[in-house]
């Protein structure tokens, strides 16, 4: 199984790697925009995706839809500051399969991914 | 952009500082900056905020200080770029946190980061500026909320 890290952090995009290396994924990859993001999952067709939306080039909303195009399996967990109710709404809308708010810690974070695989 | 909007943003920060750093940060009195007040420290980072806002949200702290955080983070080196990055979405979350009670007309834009110290840093004029010192494990930051209400036809 692979995942694909999106952030437009440096520091975030590490701590997800570090937090999600105890589900033992065959790969990790990152991107720090959804055009990049796009562009990464082109090539890497990952079964996970973490999501931020506040990202230059790309938002990560728009990038949600894009990647649900190409593969509609795929399983998309968005994380993000934007803490009104609305946010987690659209994002499930648009086809994620889950919204953490950010900040998150790796306790949350392992839990939202283990929510997400046992759909 | 008033007591109560200020106690949002107070909550944001003591919440954020709970969940990284697992410590408590300070938060001191919070006041009106003034004009020839430069609130700049080591690393800055500032959020456009628009919709039903506008104005900005800006977060300045020392570099010993993000050094710590990012080290209590995990993390075993952090360089200039990282601390520049770290004190980008220190100030990212805050203010996407802040939607929770301003709602989703609280539009934030993707942070602005400087390293360094510029000068000076010009806020808007039309909303006055909130200084809101953050201290954690002695080290103090600064969170400034220079935020007023949409004016619309």
């Amino acid at each position: 199984m692979k995942l694909l890290i999106v952030d437009d952090s440096t520091l975030i995009r590490r701590a997800i790697e570090r937090f999600a290396n105890k589900f033992q994924f065959d790969e990790i990859r990152s991107a720090n925009n959804g055009a990049n993001a796009l562009k990464e999952f082109k090539s890497f067709l990952p079964e996970v995706v973490t999501m931020d939306i506040t990202m230059p080039e790309m938002d990560g909303l728009t990038c949600v839809e894009a990647i649900l195009r190409e593969k509609p399996d795929v399983q998309i967990l968005v994380i993000s500051a934007l803490a009104d109710k609305s946010t987690a709404v659209e994002a499930i809308k648009r086809g994620a399969s889950g919204f953490l708010l950010k900040p998150f810690t790796e306790e949350t974070l392992i839990t939202s991914l283990e929510e997400l695989f046992e759909e | 952009m008033d007591e109560t909007h200020l106690k949002i943003f107070i909550k944001g920060t003591t919440n954020y500082f709970g969940q990284i750093a697992r410590e408590a940060a300070e938060i001191g009195t919070p006041y009106l900056k003034e004009d020839n007040d430069n609130v700049i420290l080591d690393y800055s980072a500032v959020i456009g905020i628009s919709g039903s806002y506008r104005g900005c949200v800006y977060y300045t702290a020392p570099k010993e200080m993000i050094r710590k955080l990012i080290i209590h983070m995990g993390e075993h080196n952090a360089d200039d770029a990282l601390c520049a990055d770290f004190v980008g979405e220190i100030a990212n979350t805050i203010a996407g946190n802040a939607q929770e009670e301003l709602g989703a007309g609280f539009m934030i834009s993707v942070p602005i980061v400087l390293a360094g110290n510029p000068g000076s840093v010009r806020f808007p004029k039309d909303a006055p500026t909130f200084v809101i010192p953050i201290i954690w494990q002695g080290n103090k930051s600064y969170l400034l909320i220079c935020v007023g209400e949409s004016i619309t036809a």
